[in-house]
């Protein structure tokens, strides 16, 4: 047995059809569907359930092929730099997607507003249409959008919720790296206690997240349709907090790995993935304290 | 090294051979056949985008509006657009680094086989969803491809579903993207360094790290779109805050390095083609590598080339046009190896050479109007004429498109094993090249003498190049027919034998012609070596 | 203005004494520009001069036009386009050289050794870089001189609607204003199945049932801005083209040459929807007496057309 693993992990190894791939691009159409049906009104929202459903049986389905094939030891070291690379290809087009919303806060920021306040060349745009607009940010524009009566809205300010989440988060990257070097070492039941303890903390951060939510849209006046700054405040935190509790549940698909003794100090590429992933989202959270929180 | 060699499942791990029926291509993980049904699939989009394209060229033909209201018009338009790109030239390059790469780099397979299938089944459904919008009330997306605000937010119930597609189409394109990168990276055979990869591989390596940063870029732009559509965010919206401009900005930050990703490939196949049927090694292989390096790196930095009558900054647009100029230099560069791997060889003119051949002529011809487009005083009279339209099909037909078919050509006979006529390749080729001309080249006078680009009618004095134009556009239309039967017959196995290197160029560069014609199902299932003379 | 570069570079860089030396090189580039005027020639007499020419242009190339703007653009255009046919020239010569020369069915021999040139491989990236150069420095010229909108005598807001625009003028003519649509001749013949053979309207497409009307010799600045989606206002014969944006103005200045009025035609520049092919641009240039007769009269209906309009 421990002849025929060390025979096959000196191989490469090709998968040879399988039925996730074209059940994972059904699923995928079919959540469009439902989205579509839905954002056209065509069907009420409950069209979306399918494709969730769908969803969530197929990170069941192809992790579990993936886990499996992992603990059989198929996968030797040429693999696992496979994943890993992919991995890290994969994060870094997402930093790319993020810094596209960045792109237009900073650009938003920076140009569109001092424009429409009559800035540099542009001072014809208010003079002729937008007279009483003064900028400066934060702001939610010259027509003042926004759902409180008056125009007006409020802030969160940096060092209430947001610090403590910051808190929270570089506290979490700090646990699964101590996790990771328990894992190392072979201390388990340290590895157990740390990874778990990062997920808690993750999703505390989300619990805060939402509480701050629920605190802007019914007494701040800020809500996604509040102008610029409520666009690029939601849609990045917005995305931040949806990647942080994907990064959470994967967190707590590891933790149970770990329970029930996957692995080894040489070979956890999932392990990895999943902390490259949260340090990820730690550092997009440091962006988004400075310069949507912060600055 | 990532392999010593390779394993398969258990149940089907001795036996060479592909599984029958469908499963062979719903489950697929084998690079040849995920390679196949790209290509079939941007065969299939090519002639759909055709089609539309024919349609455009009809309501062209002479002035007056005789097939189709304006605004099916404009659904053409976008739509041809938008099929062309990410139906028919991507998918087209993905399927042959599919191919080739694995092939090229000694490799038994792509790095991650099923990530490699999904990134290919969720093309035909994104156009599902795209195309789809025909049916729906207020019909397909009409805005044009570059999908401006505030005028694609007009766009009726197609418009969840354009957005949705493009999501698709990145998703497939960064997935793609991270194959190429991983298998070339992490799956060379040891004996094969970077800088004796072939140039196939390497510009298609540098085009993976062009899509990865900039197709969730597009993504980003395109979900803002959404979101001020459905959910009142203001990003494009002045009264909010926000500035269509903004939009122009993010899309074209996509959308330059996007042109890229549309040419590089091609270049990587001429740099196979032209040394084989020279029988001389690639002249300055080296520098046409950090040349494409330069090309990818500069496409970053010019996307404001599109907006200069947008109203930019002075100092913008003075940096975007020098930025801009600055990717002649490298071009050239490419160019004029080209020019001296043919000087003093011995050459033959093969289907696959004289595509080739045509390439770069008509590529140069396509890029010295990009040059003109540069210069932004003159890029205001430019700016959205014919001009820029005549520009970009000089870069993408006889461009982008005679690279494809140079490559389908040239390795045919290799994936099918049969040879196909010569003759009718032949007569493809010079039916394109004259067609191709009479079609596009008049679109620059066009452009000069005041034509706009998306009407669907014209003032009377654009009517006599319109009408050589349409009739350049049926013919090569019609050519590409040629084109569809010739491949159709080698994949039913139709003609000669071919051998395994295929060509006798007197110097075969590169271990896919090690292998017999068609290649063992599996590969390299262990590393190869080089052959002697492997050279760029 | 940067008429030609030949020119254009000795006058401004080189010493004067260098002159002498460099009369091969500037020889060349003025028969350049002979040949250039030649080519501009050849188009006025194949088309109709386009000052007369109902139409935006005369065939083939760019209007030289009636401003400085767009002859200072013509210019820079021949120029770039003379400069990429040389390169052409050259290139594809030693393409066509090397097919013709090197077949292998006329028995050539490959030389296999001929891998790669340093020294060859460095002039081909330095000789181009310079010809950029070359090109690049007029055309930073002239951008700085179309930004300079001050000192402009007379100001018109340009509003875009989907599909029409609309011209108010400020200052000395304030409160005068029209919508200007597509001429109803063509809207009829546009129709799909209208049976109206286009050739049968005059200016089919480029025709408005109100022109703006502009002084000659003065310079008219346009203050642009849309109600709906992106438009884009662009007359050839002026060289000008500038997008009009919701929320945003954008600034454009014509400068027509005094003798050169008359109508000049153009059409909406970007995709703006359905009718985006038919939303023209005529401006009927006057002399600047003929303008100011023109405003006054303008200016004298005001008060009639408004009470029609509350009327309606
Ligand atoms: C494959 C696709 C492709 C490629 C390769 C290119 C290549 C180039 N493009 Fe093009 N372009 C498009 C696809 C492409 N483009 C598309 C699709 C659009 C329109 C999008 C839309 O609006 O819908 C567009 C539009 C476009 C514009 C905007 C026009 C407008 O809307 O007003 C500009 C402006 O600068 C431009 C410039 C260039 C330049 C400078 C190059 C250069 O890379 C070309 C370099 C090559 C050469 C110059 C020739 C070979 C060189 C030599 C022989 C060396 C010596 C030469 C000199 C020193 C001059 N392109
Ligand atoms: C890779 C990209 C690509 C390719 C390959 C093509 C190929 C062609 N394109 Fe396209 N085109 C674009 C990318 C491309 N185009 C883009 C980006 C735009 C801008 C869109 C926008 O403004 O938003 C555009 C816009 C565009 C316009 C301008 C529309 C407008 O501004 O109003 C026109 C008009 O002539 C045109 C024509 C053609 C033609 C005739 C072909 C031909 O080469 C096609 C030839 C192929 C076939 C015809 C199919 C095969 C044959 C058959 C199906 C057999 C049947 C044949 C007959 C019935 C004759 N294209
Ligand atoms: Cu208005 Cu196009
Ligand atoms: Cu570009």
């Amino acid at each position: 047995m421990a002849q025929a693993h060390a025979h096959e992990a000196s191989k490469y190894y090709i998968p040879h059809g399988s039925p996730w791939p074209i059940y994972a691009a059904v699923t995928l159409f079919t959540v469009m569907l439902g989205a579509v049906s839905t954002l056209n009104e065509w069907l009420p929202a409950y069209s979306l359930i399918p494709g969730f459903v769908m969803l969530v049986f197929l990170f069941i389905f192809w992790f579990r092929t993936v886990i499996g094939e992992s603990q059989a030891g198929i996968y030797n070291a040429g693999v696992d730099r496979s994943f890993r690379l992919g991995m890290m290809w994969f994060i870094f087009s997402e930093v790319m997607f993020f810094a596209a919303f960045f792109g237009a806060l900073f650009y938003a920021r920076t140009l569109v507003v001092p424009w429409l306040a009559g800035d540099g060349t542009k001072y014809l745009t208010k003079l002729l249409l937008w007279k009483d607009y003064q900028g400066g940010w934060p702001t939610n524009g010259p027509a003042s959008i926004s759902p409180r009566a008056n125009g007006s809205f409020e802030t969160i300010p940096a060092l209430g919720l947001p610090a403590v989440n910051t808190a929270i988060l570089l506290t979490s990257g700090v646990t699964i790296t101590i996790a990771h070097h328990a894992l190392l070492t072979g201390h388990r039941t340290r590895l157990a206690i740390f990874l778990a303890a990062t997920f808690l903390l993750g999703f505390t951060f989300v619990g805060l997240q939402a509480t701050e939510y629920h605190e802007a849209y019914t007494e701040l006046g800020l809500q996604l349709g509040t102008g610029i700054y409520g666009s690029t405040f939601f849609m990045l935190t917005g995305f931040h907090g949806l990647h942080v509790t994907i990064g959470a549940i994967m967190l707590v698909v590891i933790w149970f790995r770990v329970l029930n003794g996957h692995f080894t100090p040489k070979s956890h590429f999932a392990f990895e993935g999943v902390a490259w992933y949260w340090h990820f989202v730690d550092v997009v959270w440091l962006g988004l304290f400075i310069f949507v929180y912060w600055l | 090294m990532a392999y010593a060699s390779t394993a398969h499942d258990a149940h089907d791990d001795h036996h060479d051979q592909p599984v029958k029926g469908f499963k062979r291509w719903l489950y697929a993980t084998n690079h040849k056949d995920i390679g196949t049904m790209y290509l079939v699939f941007a065969m299939i989009m090519f002639f759909v985008g055709g089609f539309m394209a024919m349609l455009i060229r009809a309501e062209l033909f002479k002035p007056g509006l005789q097939l189709m209201q304006p605004e099916f018009f404009n659904q053409m338009t976008t739509n041809h657009a938008l099929v062309m790109i990410f139906g028919a030239v991507m998918p087209a390059f993905v399927g042959l680094a599919n191919w080739m790469i694995p092939l090229q780099v000694g490799a038994p397979d792509m790095a991650l086989p099923r990530m490699n299938n999904l990134s290919f089944w969720i093309l035909p459904f994104a156009f599902t969803l795209l195309l789809g919008t025909f049916f729906v009330p207020g019909g397909m997306p009409a805005g044009g491809w570059t999908m401006y605000p505030p005028l694609i937010l007009q766009t009726g119930a197609a418009f969840p579903m354009l957005i949705f597609a493009v999501h698709l189409m990145g998703a497939s394109s960064i997935m793609g993207a991270i194959n190429v990168i991983v298998t070339i990276l992490n799956m060379r055979t040891p004996a094969m360094t970077l800088l004796k990869m072939p140039l196939f591989a390497w510009t298609w390596l540098i085009t993976a790290y062009l899509l990865i940063a900039v197709m969730p870029v597009l993504a980003g732009a395109v979900t803002m779109l959404l979101t001020d559509h459905f959910f009142g965010t203001s990003f494009f919206n002045a009264a909010g805050g926000g500035d269509p401009l903004m939009f122009e900005h993010i899309f074209w930050f996509f959308g330059h390095p996007e042109v890229y990703i549309m040419i590089l490939p091609a270049f990587g196949i001429i740099s196979e083609i032209l040394p084989t049927f020279s029988r001389k090694p690639l002249f300055g292989a080296t520098s046409m590598i950090y040349a494409v390096a330069s090309i990818a790196f500069l496409s970053f930095i010019v996307w404001g080339h599109h907006m200069f009558a947008d109203g930019m900054p002075m100092a913008a647009q003075l940096f975007f046009m020098m930025s801009t100029m600055l990717i002649a230099v490298p071009t050239g560069v490419k160019v004029f190896n080209w020019t001296a791997t043919m000087w003093r060889g011995s050459l033959s003119f093969e289907p696959p050479m004289l595509f080739a051949i045509g390439f770069l002529f008509m590529f140069s011809i396509g890029g010295f109007s990009g040059l003109m487009l540069a210069i932004v005083p003159a890029d205001f009279q430019y700016q959205n004429s014919y001009f820029v339209v005549a520009h970009f099909h000089y870069v993408l037909v006889p461009g982008a498109i005679f690279g494809i078919m140079a490559a389908v050509y040239y390795w045919l006979p290799k994936w099918t094993g049969v040879m196909y006529s010569m003759t009718l390749a032949k007569w493809h080729f010079w039916l394109s090249t004259v067609f191709v001309n009479v079609l596009f080249f008049p679109q620059h006078f066009l452009g000069l003498a005041g034509m706009p680009r998306r009407i669907p009618d014209y003032a009377v004095q654009f009517a006599d190049w319109n009408m050589v134009s349409s009739i350049g556009g049926f013919g090569f239309g019609l050519s590409q027919l040629l084109f569809a039967y010739l491949v159709i017959r080698c994949m039913r196995g139709e003609g000669k034998k071919a051998t395994a290197a295929v060509w006798d160029g007197a110097m075969q560069h590169g271990l896919e012609w090690t292998l017999p014609s068609p290649p063992p199902y599996h590969s390299f299932t262990t590393p190869p070596d080089l052959p002697h003379q492997v050279h760029l | 203005m940067p008429r030609d570069c030949g020119r254009w570079w000795v006058d401004r860089i080189l010493p004067k004494g260098f002159k002498i030396e460099m009369s091969m090189i500037s020889k060349w580039f003025s028969r350049l520009a002979l040949a250039q005027t030649a080519l501009a020639a050849a188009s006025a007499v194949a088309g109709t001069p386009s000052s007369l020419s109902p139409n935006t242009s005369n065939g083939y190339n760019l209007p030289l036009g009636v401003t400085e703007l767009s002859q200072d653009i013509y210019h820079i255009h021949m120029e770039v386009f003379w400069i990429c046919v040389a390169i052409a020239v050259v290139v594809f010569g030693a393409m066509i050289y090397s097919l013709v020369k090197f077949r292998k069915s006329q028995g050539a021999i490959p030389d296999t050794a001929m891998v790669h040139s340093t020294k060859v491989e460095i002039i081909w990236t330095i000789i181009p870089a310079l010809i950029l150069v070359v090109m690049a420095v007029p055309a930073a010229e002239l951008i700085l001189k179309m930004e300079d909108s001050r000192n402009s005598e007379v100001t018109i807001r340009v509003t875009a609607y989907q599909w029409k625009w609309q011209y108010q003028y400020t200052g000395a003519g304030e409160g005068v204003g029209y919508f200007s649509t597509l001429a109803r001749e063509s809207n009829f013949a546009r129709r799909l199945g209208s049976g109206i053979d286009p050739n049968s309207v005059a200016n089919y497409l480029l025709d408005v049932d109100h022109p703006l009307v502009i002084p000659s010799g003065k310079k008219v600045r346009l203050l642009l801005t849309s109600q709906d989606v992106i438009h884009a206002w662009w007359i050839p014969d002026f060289g000008a083209k500038r997008d009009a944006f919701p929320g945003f103005i954008s600034e454009l200045w014509i400068l027509v040459h005094p003798g050169s009025e008359g109508i000049y035609r153009g059409q909406c520049a970007a995709l703006c929807g359905r009718d985006h092919g038919f939303m023209p641009i005529v401006v009927d240039v006057r002399t600047p007496d003929g303008f100011d007769k023109w405003l006054a009269e303008q200016k004298a209906a005001l008060k009639p057309a408004q009470t029609a309009q509350v009327l309606n």
